[in-house]
């Protein structure tokens, strides 16, 4: 009997499923944006963090505007659980779905940017890794199809060793300091290593690794031995979800203050210090945008998209640094989105045209004021060569007692000397590894000199 | 009514020991690898060849490879995800530095390096046991994956450790116009980098797995499998009747790990495209002694319907949630659902049948057999 019922009911979904499977024509214009989100597992508050604000901010376009310039936006979840496998089973499932397929995909995961590479270059699908990702792919004449935006690791990490000399009294006080560099085992975690090496050299200090094993949340050897026998001037963490805020607490209890950590900027959100409690006071961590929601921009979500019942997360998270950096991710789309539209039209667009989009893509002061963003984010401007376009950094230091983060720097510029000629070497490598020949001249199209 | 062998009468011994000795389950696999080798590749459909297939044929391989050792000769290891490391770091250096070598050589290749590596961090299966024998190959797990992390050259000094598989054809470089081979070059095709089309790719898994999950039967079937079978029932007993456990326990962990080398070197080659050490990390090892658990210890076939269950279910379950989800349930909670549905069907499969999925499927044979009548 259990068997027999077993059989049938899977033959009953089966069967309710097949439906579903067909894609239904749609009638109104519709732009599909796939979301590679991660809503369980140790690194959940990021994902439900970033896409809720991505997905507040589509859907602010299509309540408040009716689309950008009358095509609606569209987006469908899948979760990913920030596992590789299911990133590429996503990517796989999404990629064609919609009237011209994906237009652009945000991998939300290094790890699944490395993944996704060549299937979206083979694909013509441009692939947003939004200070994350492949930091090589910045040379745009060698990863046509992959954007780094802002602010890659490589530049994050030149503005933070500028932020630890300014600390310092002067980048030449950097001679002979220790920094020990505790990362997240992962290809995002170790992205960092061969630049902190070359700057280690450049400015004489002292640089030890610690990888952490996923998910993180045992650091006790690693913090004993920073603690009690490295003993460096600074710590670099480079945690991602449970590792934050346990590094947080591993270094409080074996004694090494929290004001002289710096963290990265996934290491810099909300989630990863208040588990920490106390221990995370005077924490300083990196950011290509600030947290609050006191933006006009963020106050029309609220009012128009929470407003209406629409949300995309919980109203308490809104303006956190998770859901502002979501904000930025569908700032730099929509209008990437705009320009690739001002060129050939407002359709939906494909790939191909959204790519066009992105290397055109300009945002300035002005045009940041007049979405209600100033202040959330830099200026920022794309071209063929360049697909980072080499945002400044902020510091923001946590206060624990007011909960809330303190800018202490204004915007730093990275450092591109040391990284541009890092990133052509790499890319380079990777070029003749793979037999890629750089874009150039007319191969780049006529807008792309 | 369908599925009945009366009348089928054996009039030899080959006859009686071959693989399918009823003729209904021998048509049956056949239409299966019919089905399997033509209407994918026909049907066109990247998404369910790429991800869904050719996933489950990679991971159905790791499975099997595991069982060999675990269900058969009895011996619990957690080592398969490093196995699976050797075997796709092999192969990539295989393919990145002699690219004559035909693909398919490589695979082999790669799986005998896994195989001698296996057959090292088997000696400790002489002495200890059991779960204390699981915890000594964990050793494997960290070792391997420590050594592909910190030596560059594994991952031909990339800067993350990500090994991503070079374009390779069918027959190597020697086959290409020209070559030594070049009368081989109108069927050399492209099977792994991101120009090899989906179908390619999907063909040469499908035939290495086949291949392999045949070579598997026969094996179980004939005096090796006997003698695994004999060790995991009663160690001393086997001994006494004349098996020497040295050899046959380090020949489980050698063909084992062959089995987790060569899906190790597919997951690079045909099925992502790259690799760095994440990808075999220790959750992938429990995942594919879970596979086994929940399709059936001791089964071929209990390895892809383990393979299956825990690779296809989860984006079963998220492709049912965001079609009949949206709008109703918010997509944490859609999430939330997925693992606790997942979760709950493990345990209600292991509840119902402990055997796993596969004595479910002969249960049910059985049961067709009789059909229509109860007994």
């Amino acid at each position: 009997m259990k068997l027999r019922n077993l059989v049938l009911s899977l033959v009953a979904t089966t069967i309710a499923i097949v439906p579903f499977a067909v894609t239904q024509a749609q009638d109104t214009k519709e732009q599909f944006f796939p979301a590679l989100v991660y809503r369980t597992g140790p690194y959940a508050a990021g994902g439900s963090g970033f896409w809720g604000g991505m997905e507040d901010y589509m859907a602010l376009m299509n309540l408040r505007d009716g689309g950008v310039n009358g095509v609606m936006l569209k987006w469908e979840e899948c979760e990913t659980a920030y596992n590789s496998d299911r990133g590429v089973e996503c990517y796989e499932r999404l990629k064609n779905q919609g009237e011209r397929g994906a237009t652009v995909v945000h991998p939300l995961s290094t790890g699944i940017t490395y993944r996704l590479i060549e299937r979206a270059t083979t694909d013509k699908i441009p692939l947003i890794s939004m200070g994350y990702g492949r930091t090589d792919a910045s040379n745009g004449k060698i990863f046509p199809w992959v954007f780094p935006l802002i602010t890659n690791y490589w530049s994050q990490n030149t503005a933070k060793i500028k932020y630890i000399g300014m600390q310092e009294g002067g980048m030449e006080n950097l001679k002979g300091k220790k920094i020990a560099n505790l990362h997240h085992d992962s290809s995002y975690g170790k992205e960092t290593r061969p630049v902190l090496e070359k700057q280690a050299e450049m400015y004489g200090f002292e640089i030890r690794h610690y990888p952490v094993a996923h998910p993180g949340l045992d650091q006790k050897a690693a913090w004993l031995d920073i603690s009690r026998r490295y003993k460096p001037d600074w710590v670099i963490l480079r945690g991602w979800g449970v590792m934050n805020p346990t590094a947080l607490k591993e270094a409080a209890r074996t004694g090494f203050s929290a004001d002289r950590i710096v963290g990265v900027w996934w290491s810099g959100a909300e989630e990863d210090v208040i588990p920490a409690g106390k221990a995370a006071d005077g924490y300083v961590a990196a950011g290509f945008h600030p947290s609050g929601s006191d933006f006009p921009l963020i106050q029309e979500i609220l009012d128009i998209v929470h407003g209406a019942g629409k949300g995309n997360i919980s109203p308490q998270r809104v303006g956190t640094i998770y859901y502002n950096r979501g904000i930025v991710a569908g700032i730099v789309t929509v209008e990437a989105m705009r320009t690739a539209q001002a060129k050939f039209g407002n359709i939906v667009l494909s790939g191909e045209e959204m790519r066009w989009g992105l290397e055109n893509l300009s945002i300035s002061a002005e045009r940041i004021a007049e979405l209600g963003a100033d202040g959330l984010m830099a200026p920022l401007s794309i071209s063929c060569a360049d697909h980072e376009g080499g945002g400044p950094v902020k510091f923001s230091r946590w206060d624990a007692a007011s909960k809330q983060w303190v800018e202490v720097t204004d915007w730093i510029p990275t450092d591109k000397s040391i990284v541009n000629s890092m990133i052509m070497d790499s890319s380079m490598a990777y070029a003749s590894e793979k037999g890629i020949d750089p874009r150039s001249g007319m191969s780049m199209g006529s807008d792309c000199g | 009514m369908f599925y009945r062998e009366v009348g089928q009468y054996k009039s030899s011994y080959r006859a009686d020991q071959a693989i399918f000795p009823i003729t209904n389950d021998r048509i049956g696999v056949m239409l299966i690898l019919i089905v399997a080798f033509v209407v994918p590749p026909l049907s066109g459909n990247q998404y369910i060849m790429g991800p869904i297939l050719t996933q489950l044929l990679v991971f159905g391989l790791a499975a099997l490879g595991l069982n060999l050792l675990t269900g058969y000769a009895g011996q619990v290891s957690l080592g398969s995800g490093g196995f699976m490391a050797v075997g796709a770091f092999g192969c990539y250096n295989l393919v990145l530095r002699l690219p004559e070598i035909p693909i398919f050589i490589d695979f082999i290749l790669a799986g005998l390096m896994a195989a001698a590596v296996g057959i090292l961090f088997g000696i400790p299966s002489l002495r200890i046991k059991g779960f204390y024998l699981a915890v000594a190959t964990l050793a494997s797990q960290f070792f391997l994956l420590w050594i592909f992390d910190h030596v560059g050259w594994f991952t031909n000094y990339d800067p993350a450790g990500v090994a991503s598989a070079p374009t390779t054809t069918l027959f190597g470089s020697l086959a290409e116009e020209g070559g030594v081979l070049g009368f081989l070059a109108p069927i050399n095709v492209l099977v792994s980098g991101p120009n090899a089309t989906p179908e390619a790719k999907y063909i040469l898994t499908l035939s290495v797995v086949v291949v392999l999950a045949l070579l598997a039967k026969n094996l179980v079937r004939g005096m090796t499998g006997r003698a695994w079978m004999a060790i995991r029932d009663f160690d001393i007993a086997a001994e006494i009747i004349g098996i020497r456990p040295l050899r046959t326990k380090l020949l489980a962990f050698a063909i084992s790990s062959f089995y987790c080398g060569v899906a190790g070197a597919l997951y690079v080659f045909t099925y992502v495209g790259n690799a760095d050490t994440e990808a075999f990390d220790l959750i992938r090892s429990f995942t594919i002694l879970f596979m086994i658990i929940i399709g059936g210890l001791g089964s071929i076939m209990g390895s892809f319907l383990g393979a299956a269950f825990i690779v296809l279910l989860p984006p079963f379950l998220n492709i049912l949630a965001s079609h009949f989800g949206e709008g109703t349930l918010s997509g944490a909670t859609l999430a939330n659902l997925e693992l606790i549905i997942f979760g709950g069907s493990i345990v209600f499969i292991l509840a119902v049948e402990p055997q796993g999925i596969a004595r479910m499927w002969q249960i049910a044979k059985e049961k067709l057999r009789q059909w229509p009548f109860p007994y």
